[in-house]
Order: structure tokens, then C-alpha cells, then sequence
């Protein structure tokens, strides 16, 4: 038991997969992500794949201040992904709403809606970062194992967020 | 020996289950590493098929009640079966105990995974999973005349639909043009580039499998990886008659049909690489051309060599 245990914690720090979630975002940290899977940094040498769906993914990297229209889209696909699972906020808007602090047409910051594991502050952030950042949420997770909770989050009605 | 001992154990040792499923790892490490490459990536590690395969199956699936979640539950293992069944029919040792007609076994269920993805992708009524599914649909109808007529055509030209007997044979015209067919084909068997679209990520989420998760999942991939096995063993058997010439050695035969499967494994690899995704009215269209030229080729040929040769 104790084996399959430490094998499954070294499944888990070697092959995390994401899922790239833009909640508003400008497009600059989206374009980072990519660079970090593009042959210069190639993440995939970690294991790091983009998957096409949010049920196949480990980890969910979010982009953007979390805009009204996107918060109850974050939620959804937050829980969409299968346990365990890891949140990444990826630049300064998940982090602090960024330049577009106060506006509003914003529900940001991110934290305020999901638990998120690790920030990778910048503006945008460099390929590098991101790829630190998603080591080290695979790393979270393998150490968080199996039996940690995996908290989920109540979806906002329509009327909530739409005055 | 027992034949019934002799299937088991072709069926669960070699080259079934206990070789098929550390060489379906190999084979999508080998296919990732030779896009990296060509990609100019460093690329996976060796073990990462078998570290993504093991983390899905640590993961959770979302629930799934009722009859439509058991059904939905169920074709990842009967493509893990099917695929794994025909890899345990390969004649590649000799004296394997083959039976007439399990060449017509063999494409049965190598035909069952892409069945059970079709009705995977609609019985999980995801919307991005019937557009796969119909896509995948379409493709196989296409590119399955091809298939069945190229390998249909070699059996018929040896007289036979034993396995063991083609993989024997000597090499003529007609094999050559059947398995140029079958390797044509190989890539919409296995969805890669240029004919991915069922699964085409950044268009349709996963396609059939966009809703599955954790063990389901880590059985797709396994299945996939056997269907690997499956496809480029069959084009394997074909191309060698020297794995029969090696057959006083079971080893060298076992070696040579490794060699080969992986040497076809990069060819595609390379060919997934260098080429884009096409749309499904190209693919469909060049399968139905490929049709036309292959069916009055092979078919001729086939006549010519039982009738006058
Ligand atoms: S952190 Fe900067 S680059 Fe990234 S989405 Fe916000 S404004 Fe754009």
C-alpha cells in the first residue's frame, strides 16, 4: 500500500497536465503559456501537457482579473476538473486585478473564488515562471496525495452576478 | 502443446498482454519523442506513458449514475480488450497455433476500438463528444474500404485467411502495393496528423473523450497504445516473411518483429510531425480517391495472381 502510494506521489509530480482557463484576461499571459510549450522552453520534458478538456487536466491555469461575465465560467470548469487538483494563477490580474483594478466590470481577484495554489506574479510573467510555477503545483499535489480534501465551490446564480 | 494453453499464453505473455502493454508505453513514448524531436524538443522522459497512466488512475471520476454512466464506463475496457486480443493473434513465434480464418478475427477487433470511441463520444452527450464521433464515423467508413481490400486482396491471392500462412508468404507485387495501402491508412487508424480531427484539440475540447477522466481515461490511452501495437505488429508480419526464415529462433523473431513495429512507429511519427491537420472533407475525399486507384489495382491483381499464376 505504502508503495503504490510513493509510486502514485511520483506519477503525480511527473505528469501534470493543465488546462488554460482565460478569465478576461489581454492575451499576454495566454501567449507566455504557449511559449512555455513552444520548442525554445518545452515544458513537455517535464511532462507537461496543454489538454484539450478540462477533465483530463491536473492542474487549471488561470489568466485574467476574473471578469463578471467569467466567474461563473472559472467555477464551473474548476469543478469540472477531477480531483486532485491544483489552481495556478498565472500573472498579476488573478493575483491583485492588476492595471484594471476598481473597474466595474470586474470580480477579481481570483482568490476570491477558488483556492488557488500558486501565484506566478509579472505582467506577463516569463515562460520560465510559468513553468516553475506549474512544477511546483505538481509537486503540491503529489505531496498533498489522494486523501486531502478537495474543496469545491458554490456556482454564483445569474442573477448574482449580473445587476 | 494444449492449444487452449498455447492461446492463453499468446494471449496473456507474448505477444499479449505482458509484452503488449510495456511496448504500447514504449510506442507513445516513441511517437512523442519523434515529434519533439522533429519539433527541435528535448521531449518526454522514457517513463512518462507509464507515469501518466498510473497518475490517471489515481485520479476521481465525476459520478456517473445510472445505466448510461455503466454503458459509458464500459467501452474503454472493451477497447482495452479487443485491442489486446489482436495483439494476442499476431503470428509472430512459430507454431503459434493459429486457425483458419483469424485474419478475419484479427481485423474484427482491431475494427472494435474505433467502433467503441464512436459510441463512447455519443453516449456521453457532450456536444464536442458527437462531433468527434461523427467525425470519426465518417473518417473510418472511409478509410476502412481501403484497408479491408488491401488486406483482403493479399489473403486472396495466398488463397487463405490464416494468419500464419501470410505471414509466410513471399513477397510479390501485390503485398508491396498492400501494404503501401495499409500503412496509408495507418494514420486515421491511429489518429494522428494529418487525420487527428476526431480528436482535434483546439477546435472540438478532446472529441469522444472530452468527458472521460482518471482510470477511464488512463484506459483509453492504453487502449490506444495497444491499437499501436496492433496496427504496426500486423504491417510487421506482413512486411517480414523473415521472421518466418528466423522462425528456428523464436528469439530473433520476436526481436525482428520488434525492430520493424518501431521502425514503422517512426515512420509515422515523422509523417505526423511534418504534416497539419486536414479537414474532413479532405480526408474523406483522398480516402475515397485512394479507394478508387487501390480497388481496381488490387482487385486486378488479386484475380491475376490466382487465376494465371
Ligand atoms: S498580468 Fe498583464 S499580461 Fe497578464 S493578463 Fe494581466 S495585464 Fe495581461
Amino acid at each position: 500500500m505504502n508503495l503504490w502510494k510513493r509510486l502514485m506521489c511520483t506519477a503525480r509530480r511527473k505528469s501534470p497536465w493543465l488546462f488554460h482557463m482565460n478569465s478576461g484576461s489581454c492575451n499576454g499571459c495566454d501567449i507566455e503559456i504557449i511559449a512555455a510549450l513552444s520548442p525554445r522552453y518545452d515544458a513537455e520534458q517535464l511532462g507537461v501537457l496543454l489538454q484539450g478538456s478540462p477533465r483530463h487536466a491536473d492542474i487549471l491555469v488561470v489568466t485574467g482579473p476574473v471578469t463578471n461575465k467569467a466567474v461563473n465560467a472559472v467555477k464551473t470548469v474548476y469543478d469540472q476538473v477531477c480531483g486532485p487538483k491544483a489552481v495556478v494563477a498565472i500573472g498579476s490580474c488573478p493575483a491583485t486585478t492588476n492595471v484594471f483594478i476598481d473597474s466595474r466590470t470586474l470580480d477579481g481577484p481570483l482568490d476570491k473564488h477558488l483556492p488557488v495554489d500558486v501565484y506566478v506574479p509579472g505582467c506577463p510573467p516569463r515562460p520560465d515562471a510559468i513553468i516553475a510555477g506549474v512544477v511546483k503545483a505538481a509537486v503540491l499535489l503529489a505531496e498533498r496525495g489522494s486523501d486531502a480534501p478537495q474543496p469545491t465551490v458554490a456556482i454564483a446564480t445569474a442573477e448574482e452576478v449580473q445587476p | 502443446m494444449n492449444p487452449m494453453l498455447t492461446a492463453l499464453a499468446r494471449l496473456l505473455i507474448f505477444p499479449g498482454l505482458l509484452f503488449a502493454v510495456p511496448a504500447a508505453w514504449f510506442f507513445l513514448w516513441v511517437e512523442r519523442k519523434a515529434v519533439a524531436r522533429m519539433q527541435e524538443r528535448v521531449g518526454p522522459p522514457f517513463m512518462q506513458p507509464f507515469w501518466d497512466f498510473t497518475k490517471l488512475l489515481g485520479k476521481s471520476t465525476p459520478p456517473r449514475p445510472g445505466i448510461a454512466g455503466f454503458i459509458m464506463r464500459a467501452w474503454p475496457l472493451i477497447a482495452v480488450g479487443s485491442a489486446a486480443g489482436a495483439v494476442g493473434l499476431l503470428p509472430v513465434l512459430p507454431l503459434s497455433g493459429g486457425f483458419e480464418g483469424d485474419l478475419i478475427l484479427l481485423l474484427a477487433l482491431l475494427e472494435l476500438p474505433s467502433i467503441c470511441i464512436i459510441a463512447a463520444g455519443f453516449s456521453s452527450r457532450s456536444i464536442f463528444g458527437e462531433i468527434g464521433s461523427a467525425r470519426e464515423a465518417a473518417l473510418s467508413v472511409s478509410y476502412n474500404i481501403v484497408f479491408l481490400l488491401a488486406i483482403v486482396s493479399i489473403a486472396a491471392s495466398q488463397h487463405t485467411f490464416r494468419l500464419e500462412a501470410l505471414a509466410a508468404m513471399h513477397p510479390s507485387f501485390l503485398t508491396v502495393l498492400g501494404i503501401i495501402a495499409i500503412l496509408i491508412c495507418l494514420p486515421a487508424k491511429l489518429h494522428i496528423n494529418p487525420f487527428s480531427l476526431p480528436n482535434a484539440e483546439q477546435e472540438i475540447y478532446s472529441g469522444p473523450m472530452t468527458e472521460y477522466a482518471g482510470p477511464e481515461l488512463a484506459m483509453w490511452e492504453l487502449a490506444h497504445g495497444l491499437e499501436w501495437v496492433a496496427a504496426t505488429g500486423l504491417v510487421a508480419t506482413l512486411v517480414a516473411p523473415h521472421i518466418a526464415l528466423a522462425w528456428g529462433t523464436s528469439l530473433l523473431a520476436g526481436g525482428i518483429f520488434v525492430v520493424l513495429s518501431v521502425a514503422v512507429v517512426l515512420l509515422l511519427s515523422v509523417l505526423a510531425a511534418a504534416t497539419a491537420r486536414l479537414a474532413i472533407d479532405s480526408s474523406v475525399r483522398f480516402y475515397w480517391q485512394c479507394t478508387l486507384i487501390f480497388a481496381v489495382l488490387a482487385i486486378s491483381s488479386a484475380l491475376f495472381v490466382r487465376f494465371w499464376l
